[in-house]
């Protein structure tokens, strides 16, 4: 009852006139943010970050939350329209939203992605309400052995996909793996893997440089040649009656929905991980839980709902160990970090206790913020499917600029647009040779997370790789990723015998 | 012919660069020259962590009060330990609009990494603003409450005892190296990615102690996760008034981390001389005395020639410390 209470303040504070303003105008900049391709969440907090000072700190807090959130709902808009990756969270989106939006069912894609993403907003702000401490409690019991047990269930599920070729899809982590070692090693404290020791290459490869190039580049590549330049990218329009149709279509969706925002919500809370593996993990969950797997990549409605369940659920996850540790859980939460700090607030375990009108406004705020974002965002989708119409000689160079803004945007080097223009090209060819690419961003995303985890809890234990199995939480991961990974090697043993006893009965 | 021309401009700016460090620099010089174009205001770090925090803290104050006539755009470039940033600050194309927070990783990054050859005394110096302080800390649930306590059980835990600690090879690791000598102790030390998630391994039992900055440790600590048995400053801090030194225990040993804004190398005298005016009304600003009170930061601003001398002195102590420990 208490959090009732706290709760109906927090509503209080967030419809004041000033804060619904600053609500309205954050989750509408989001938007925008997260829609441009390679500007994402981090860099809107980080440049709007200054202006906060005019407000007070829960006026601050509320509008930088608003963009965090708004550009979660755009960063599946640019993923689904054109192919590339709004922003680093929406980088599962593109894999089943691009293909919805060349058999012309943008408008389901968009439907789908803005319903999941205020489902998965929406769960995580109430479990959020609910559970803040105890979960802060189990975000400080993952130690590194937990970790990588985590990052090693992320790669069980995207291996162990039967419909896939399993060596093609190895081979595309091993890629990704070696890309994510490049620059400075956190453990020996040396940069290493430096190509010709060109200086670009110590602050390693960006994930973002390679998915741009891969899906922005490659993808608009691949699209030239297999139309030679005579095709729109799709036809989609919007009328009432779509809409509804594809909210109906939407009921199927629930369970993905669901087990989308409590993936992402829990992964989100655990220091250093984030919305985008949050995520890829969604994408892998749902396609390995599947019926169908084999239509994932292709056109599922599926593989956009579980991504942006997640990756909603995620950043609101990712404020939990902000606000009850000090500790971020993703790149955007430590820029709000040190807003908090500069606002004179200090993140911690007592800040539910200290500051209670700071906590409960933002808290009261992401509802708010939710409702508006889905209203917001629907309301664009005619806007959004004009775009798709254009002739793809329009499009096209439309999209290579936006390609290479979103390779420099985040470090602001040229080295990564050429890189990037590199991997587009590499991107293209692998996609000649069907391999596929997204285990390679996943790599990419987690390797940088895996690694360090490894390492240290090896340091821990004397080389000893029975820590990853003595400790409760990590033993328990562990057992859940020898299982998801074993299952398919049965199945497709299983189907073998089957198959060639059949041939030897014909 | 044209490349000579203009490595032979760039030496020149170098020793203006020297010049302007041995003279102290009148205010009038400030009214001559301004930035004409935003200025690119590097973060040796990554975001989030504590150098990122204080160099937001620097340019809102800065925005807030109109200190500077252009606006300065952070950026972030933690890569390399810092390798990244001073390369970037070395060949930068217009040294007079770029300059950098900065950290002890300008000393330890060239001297780990020869090859890259950064001399930490041609960059210009323009402010330090603060000196960071380190506290040695364990858990409550330890029971640990000194010194003699902390030794005693780590002692008895051999290489199991886990100190976790930034980069191999940074402030965190010197310290830990000083305590296995100064205590005959063999505590493993265990590196993570930035201060924040050191401090988190600790209040999670996933370390048994940390030499945390106090901004780091604050909110474990103001919980009563976390509990500072020693402080590696001169002095008793203010906010840890129970903790004492290890100069009291007998130990000589302080060491601080310096939070400093350089110039690129080949600065021009009359705009080194328009940003140390601008850091200075930072410093005096009321937001930055409260973070400093607040974050138990020490030190007095100095600028050029004084700051040039500390650089010095700390390089070489550095140097030492890093081959002491087998690191170069």
């Amino acid at each position: 009852m208490e959090i009732l209470g706290h709760l109906l303040d927090g509503f209080a504070i967030a419809f004041e006139f000033q804060n619904l303003l600053l609500v309205i105008i954050g989750v509408t900049v989001g938007l925008f943010v997260g829609a441009m391709p390679g500007l994402g969440s981090v860099n809107g907090v980080a440049i709007l970050l200054p202006v906060t000072f005019a407000v007070p700190p829960t006026g601050a807090i509320i509008f930088l939350a608003a963009i965090y959130y708004g550009a979660m709902y755009g960063g599946a808009i640019s993923s689904i329209m054109l192919g590339i990756p709004g922003a680093s969270t929406a980088v599962a989106t593109t894999f089943d939203g691009r293909p919805l939006a060349l058999q012309g069912k943008a408008d389901h894609a968009l439907i789908a992605a803005a319903t999941a993403s205020f489902a998965g907003g929406t769960i995580s702000v109430i479990l959020f309400t609910l559970f803040a401490p105890p979960l802060a409690a189990v975000a400080l019991a993952f130690g590194s052995p937990e970790i990588f047990a985590l990052m090693m269930l992320a790669f069980a599920t995207f291996i162990g996909l039967g419909s896939d070729d399993i060596p093609k899809t190895i081979f595309s982590i091993c890629i990704g793996l070696v890309l994510s070692t490049v620059g400075y090693d956190v453990i020996s404290g040396e940069p290493r893997l430096l190509f010709l020791d060109i200086t670009g290459f110590l602050h390693g490869i960006n994930f973002l440089v390679l998915a741009i190039g891969i899906y922005g580049i490659g993808e608009m590549l691949w699209t030239i040649e297999t139309s030679q330049g005579k095709m729109t990218v799709s036809q989609a329009t919007l009328s009432i009656s779509r809409f509804f149709d594809g909210m109906r279509k939407l009921t199927g969706s629930i369970k993905t929905m669901l087990m989308g925002s409590f993936l992402g919500y829990f992964v989100g809370i655990l220091p250093a991980a984030g919305a985008t593996p949050g995520s890829l993990m969604a994408y892998g969950v749902a396609k390995t839980m599947a019926k169908d797997p084999a239509s994932y990549g292709k056109g599922n409605v599926d593989g956009v709902v579980a991504p942006e369940a997640a990756n909603n659920a995620a950043s609101t996850g990712s404020m939990l160990p902000m606000i009850t540790l000090g500790i971020p859980g993703s790149p955007t939460t430590a820029i709000l970090l040190g807003g908090m700090v500069i606002w004179g607030l200090e993140p911690g375990p007592r800040m539910f206790i200290e500051q209670t009108e700071f906590v409960w406004g933002l808290i009261g705020s992401l509802y708010v913020a939710n409702l508006f974002s889905v209203i917001i965002n629907l309301a664009f989708i005619p806007v959004f499917l004009w775009v798709l119409r254009l002739p793809f000689t329009i499009l096209a160079p439309m999209i290579f600029v936006a390609c290479v803004i979103g390779g420099f945007a985040p470090i602001q080097d040229m080295h990564d647009v050429w890189l990037m223009l590199i991997f587009g090209v590499v991107g293209y060819l692998m996609r000649k040779l069907d391999y596929p690419m997204a285990p390679a961003v996943l790599a990419i995303v987690l390797g940088p997370l895996a690694e360090p985890a490894l390492r240290q809890s090896l340091l821990i234990s004397d080389g000893s790789f029975a820590i990853f199995f003595e400790r409760p939480i990590s033993g328990g991961i562990m057992a859940v990723t020898i299982f998801v990974f074993v299952l398919p090697i049965y199945r497709a043993i299983r189907t073998r015998l089957r198959g060639s006893s059949a041939g030897g009965a014909a | 012919m044209k490349s000579l021309k203009v490595s032979g401009i760039g030496a020149l700016a170098v020793a203006l660069a020297f010049a302007v460090a041995g003279v102290s620099v009148s205010k009038d010089a400030t009214a001559a020259w301004e930035p004409k174009k935003p200025v690119e205001f590097v973060i040796m770090a990554g975001k989030g962590g504590g150098a990122d925090k204080m160099a937001r803290l620097m340019q809102s104050v800065i925005e807030k009060h109109k200190f500077s006539s252009k606006p300065m755009t952070p950026i972030n470039k933690p890569g390399g330990s810092g390798a990244e940033a001073l390369i970037h600050l070395k060949q930068a194309s217009d040294p007079d609009h770029t300059i950098m927070v900065t950290l002890n990783s300008f000393y330890t990054t060239p001297l780990r990494q020869e090859k890259l050859k950064i001399d930490p005394l041609s960059y210009t110096p323009i402010a330090r603003m603060a000196l960071d302080t380190f506290l040695l800390w364990v858990h409550k649930d330890s029971g640990i409450k000194n010194v003699d306590e902390f030794v005693k059980a780590a002692k008895s835990s051999g290489n199991k005892w886990i100190m976790a600690g930034t980069g191999k090879g940074q402030e965190d690791q010197l310290l830990t190296d000083f305590l296995n000598s100064a205590y005959d102790l063999d505590m493993k030390y265990v590196p993570f990615k930035g201060g924040g998630r050191v401090a988190k391994e600790l209040a999670g039992k996933h370390a048994n102690s940390t030499v945390n900055n106090p901004s780091e440790q604050l909110g474990f600590y103001q919980a009563g996760d976390t509990v500072p048995i020693a402080a590696f400053t001169p002095d008793r801090l203010p906010m840890f008034k129970d903790s004492p030194t290890f100069k009291e225990l007998g130990k000589d040993y302080v060491y601080f981390m310096q939070r400093s804004v350089v110039g690129a190398p080949g600065m021009s005298k009359e705009a080194a001389a328009y940003y140390q005016n601008v850091f200075k009304q930072v410093y005096d600003s009321a937001e930055w005395q409260k973070y400093m009170k607040d974050k138990s930061l020490q030190g007095e601003y100095i600028t050029g020639g004084d700051l040039q001398a500390f650089w010095k002195k700390e390089f070489e102590n550095h140097r030492q410390m890093l081959t002491k420990m087998g690191e170069m």
